[in-house]
């Protein structure tokens, strides 16, 4: 089983419902976020396009933010999420410094908080609070070894790219281009 | 200067409404605004049916509660075709309009004290007592007919029963002549009715979708949002004709960067190309549509090369682009948008979209334009209305004979002396709208809320308007109260139901309550015959073949059509006009001293050093109802102005400075505003996004932050033919130094 998670750009508005519903879902406090949305403009006018693209933890496959914690806080559940276990955090903020993606913060209560794919809710076989309240329906989530889910559908039909894939950390967050 | 009513702000009065500290906001607001790690509580949500209010869709969803009575998400319903169990951010983000902690939370009344005008907290009693006997006086005086509604949203149903019952019609709503009045005018002249809210345009479906300024993705108006990512999945072609690279812009396979204020030519030279390159739909022209030999002659020197010289975009590219929509014809799509309220000749510029979509065959085709059914929810009996003895049609003083609504500006006008005539209008209601943020014209509502003898404001929020109420009214939120139900005429006919989630905060009370009581006070309790409002949806309810009962338990109910969406093959259909055929000649606008087909009219452009001031919306914000919301505030807190970086490097203006804004009548933007350098727009125009630029310091997080478009907006074009308030005839220019601070020193 591994998790992951495809993104169509193509679709997003970049209206950011999934951060507000991520917010809501997992009691994010305000002024900061699991997820956000990035926007590039490319070119000059009036030859401009632009990509908008809802990003988040990339549950990597080779995660920095694992290797590097101290106190095994950040841990590999099932399916390859990351997660970070917060009694067992200490706030030292080392797998805050090793995210190529700047995915992780400081939660006012002392420890480091990120995105957990909403675990809570696959678990029940829900789809991730993002995913399920998008508007444009551009956010596919499923299991990569599931030869029939939908997200290895898209992925076998669409040209897909990561971010930084030269970090080297083989991110599992896809963007349909 | 001595005014009638000061301007008050709410918090400086060290009231129940002033800001309540951390650790008591705490224990109101729970945990959805300050957050604690609580994610596996699902189970001891309960799930409460309702319908949003943070924008006019109104999508149905469930409040999901939590044991200890705080609103902890808000989901979309599945069943309801506006949102498909998928609200849009300010949806989802509606807990905040639960949780803010600035709401107001008690009435209020303006006394003076120590030669200042200050608000007072006030019993409901105390209150209710003081506005009816203040109407009675009105009515006695001049009528009730002098007494005024100004309203958006689901609380103004309940206002307006009250004023019809008081014996007024004078209901007015910024929905129409600064909004979409004139789009709905345009398409009524056209095919006999407009095409409603939510828009009975079947995206979805469409094979070509054509937006005129329109920026669905900006504005999430949340089915046409979802229809257009299908659209995009499908390989609908999209057309996006925008000054600004929108969201949907970058998404259309054509983006046609207009002229601002140019877009009939654009329009007239499109008319041009289908009927002279014989593109149009001939057999649907033929069956359902007039006129079309004088709109023939009319467009003959439309060209695209004439177009050219105005709109700025090349021939070649309005006649590919003008193929494309006949290739997918009827299956086809000019939108009709719906702030339409632009340059002044909107109900012409709508015309010609309307016109567009009848050559392209698309009202009453698969993709195009669908026939919209739904079901009638009957009235609660009550007493007839009295009949006024006149109306604010008679305040038009025979202009904008086409205006079937009120227009906002007309009964503005009518509330202060003018030329020896006193005042026609002497008090207002003003429920759920900002008029202050709302209404371009600044003096002229000024003037009539110093002059009005009541002025009554019925808010959830502290907005700038409740700063020159009389009496201020706290209304709880729609999470905390019953409405009507919601009937839908759309592809399905739906009912939904909104209902509390939780007990209304502090002392505020739903609007129901509030026009009852009002109505009791007045000696109309007949048109309130109920003691709660469930009463009269369970009746309502029961005569359609639900209930109450059932409602609370699915939230949406969707009945089956009886009529078919599109005109079936072999019928002969009657649109709904007066010879029940499409007009693209308007007998009745000829008739009315307009043009009977839609003419291109050159615009003022900017001087040297000016721009045109352009604004729209963001996916996170409606208007300025959201300025405040917390959660919505952390996504988007303030607008900025986009500059084009060649017009920028002139100016020396760097990326995120903030500069003050001036128009061409010297209106000085209230606060400074970020500057957002992109290539995303064009070199003789500026973008803000509306509903900024707060100036009421009770909006903790609103105050401030970034520039309120329509204090730039002097310039009102004024549509002659149905009172619209154009509002894109505005030009500005930077100050990169505080200019106030130099005044001072």
């Amino acid at each position: 089983m591994r998790y992951a998670m495809a993104i169509d750009t193509r679709k997003c508005v970049g209206c950011s419902d999934c951060v507000v519903a991520c917010q809501t879902e997992n009691n994010v406090p305000i002024g900061f976020c699991r997820d956000w949305v990035s926007e590039t403009v490319d070119g000059t006018y009036p030859n401009v396009s632009i990509e908008l693209r809802s990003e988040r933890c990339n549950h990597c496959d080779s995660s920095p933010c694992v290797r590097c914690c101290p106190t095994g806080a950040s841990h590999f559940e099932d399916g390859g999420i990351v997660l970070v276990t917060h009694h067992k955090c200490i706030g030292c903020g080392a797998c805050i410094q090793s995210c190529p993606y700047e995915a992780r913060y400081s939660h006012p209560d002392g420890y480091v908080d990120k995105c957990t794919f909403c675990i809570h809710r696959v678990r029940k076989g829900e789809d991730p609070a993002c995913v399920s309240v998008c508007p444009t329906k551009c956010m596919f989530f499923g299991d990569l070894d599931d030869p029939n889910s939908e997200i290895v559908n898209v992925l076998k039909n669409r040209k897909f790219k990561a971010l930084a894939p030269e970090a080297g950390t083989k991110p599992q967050i896809f963007y349909l281009v | 200067m001595k005014t009638r009513r000061d301007f008050i702000k709410i918090s400086a009065l060290g009231l129940g409404a002033t800001a309540v500290t951390a650790g008591a906001a705490k224990a109101v607001l729970g945990s959805s605004l300050f957050g604690n790690e609580n994610e596996n509580d699902a189970e001891t949500l309960r799930r409460v049916a309702t319908y949003c209010e943070v924008c006019f869709w109104k999508c149905a969803g469930w409040a999901h509660v939590t044991k200890d009575g705080n609103i902890k998400k808000i989901t979309g319903n599945d069943d309801d075709p506006q949102c498909n169990g998928r609200l849009c951010p300010r949806g989802t983000g509606g807990v905040g309009m639960f949780s803010d902690p600035d709401r107001l939370k008690t009435p209020l009344m303006r006394v003076t004290k120590d030669g200042q005008q200050t608000y007072r907290e006030a019993s409901w009693d105390e209150a209710l007592g003081f506005i009816s006997t203040k109407m009675k006086d009105l009515k006695a005086k001049h009528g009730a007919e002098s007494m005024a509604l100004f309203f958006h949203g689901s609380s103004g149903n309940h206002f307006s029963n009250l004023m019809k019952a008081y014996g007024t019609t004078n209901l007015a709503a910024p929905s129409f002549a600064q909004c979409r009045g004139p789009r709905d005018v345009g398409f009524e002249a056209t095919f006999g009715e407009s095409v409603s809210s939510p828009e009975v345009t079947d995206i979805r479906d469409t094979k070509c979708l054509v937006l005129i300024g329109s920026h669905i993705g900006e504005n999430m108006h949340n089915g046409q949002v979802q229809e257009m990512s299908e659209a995009i999945d499908a390989g609908a072609v999209i057309i996006t004709v925008d000054p600004r690279l929108s969201t949907a812009a970058s998404k259309s396979k054509y983006w046609l960067p207009i002229k601002p204020s140019t877009d009939i030519a654009l329009l007239l030279s499109w008319i041009h190309v289908l009927i002279y390159d014989e593109l149009y739909n001939k057999e649907y022209v033929g069956k359902y549509a007039e006129g079309f030999e004088e709109l023939k002659n009319h467009v003959k020197l439309f060209t695209p090369e004439w177009a050219y010289g105005i709109t700025t975009l090349k021939p070649d590219l309005i006649r590919k682009t003008a193929r494309e929509m006949a290739n997918a014809s009827p299956s086809v799509i000019i939108h009709p948008g719906r702030h339409a309220a632009w340059y002044g000749d909107d109900v012409q510029r709508t015309r010609a979209i309307a016109i567009l979509n009848a050559l392209l065959g698309s009202w009453g085709n698969r993709g195009g334009i669908f026939f919209k059914e739904g079901i009638k929810i009957p009235e609660f009996p009550h007493p007839d209305y009295p009949k006024p003895a006149w109306s604010w049609k008679d305040l038009l003083d025979g202009k904008f004979p086409l205006a079937n609504e009120a227009v906002t500006n007309s009964v503005i006008e009518a509330s202060y002396p003018k030329e020896g005539k006193e005042a026609r209008i002497k008090g207002w209601i003003v429920s759920g709208t900002n008029l202050v943020a709302a209404v371009p014209l600044k003096a002229e509502l000024a003037k009539a809320m110093q002059s009005l003898e009541l002025l009554v404001v019925v808010d959830t929020m502290p907005m700038e308007i409740t700063g020159f109420a009389d009496v201020v009214l706290p209304e709880c939120t729609y999470l905390e109260r019953y409405d009507d139900i919601r009937a839908t005429a759309h592809r399905e006919p739906t009912l939904c139901l909104r209902m509390p989630a939780v007990e209304p905060l502090n002392q505020t009370k739903p609007a129901w309550w509030i026009a009852k009581q009002l109505g009791e006070r007045l000696g109309l309790g007949a048109y309130f015959n109920y003691k709660d409002y469930s009463e009269v949806l369970d009746w309502q309810l029961k005569q359609v073949g639900s209930s109450l009962e059932e409602m609370q338990r699915i939230g949406v109910k969707k009945s089956p059509r009886k009529t078919s969406p599109y005109i079936e093959t072999g019928t002969d259909h009657q649109f709904k006009t007066a010879s029940g055929k499409i007009q693209l000649y308007s007998h009745e606008l000829a008739e009315a001293g307009f043009d009977a087909m839609p003419v291109f009219t050159q615009h003022p452009e900017p001087q040297e050093g000016f721009y045109r001031l352009i604004y729209g919306r963001a996916p996170m914000h409606t208007f300025s109802r959201t300025a405040n919301n917390p959660n919505l505030v952390a996504l988007m807190p303030e607008n900025s102005v986009w500059i084009n970086p060649q017009v920028a490097k002139i100016w020396g203006i760097k990326k995120d400075q903030y500069v003050w804004l001036k128009n061409q009548d010297g209106a000085i933007s209230n606060f400074s505003v970020k500057v957002r350098l992109t290539e995303r727009i064009r070199w003789d125009s500026v973008y803000i996004v509306h509903g900024f630029g707060h100036h009421h310091k009770p909006l903790r997080f609103a105050y401030g932050r970034g520039v309120n478009d329509t204090e730039l907006i002097t310039n009102v074009m004024m549509d002659p033919i149905m009172g619209g308030t154009g509002m894109r005839g505005n030009f500005i220019t930077f100050l990169k130094e505080d200019p106030r601070k130099e005044i001072e020193s």
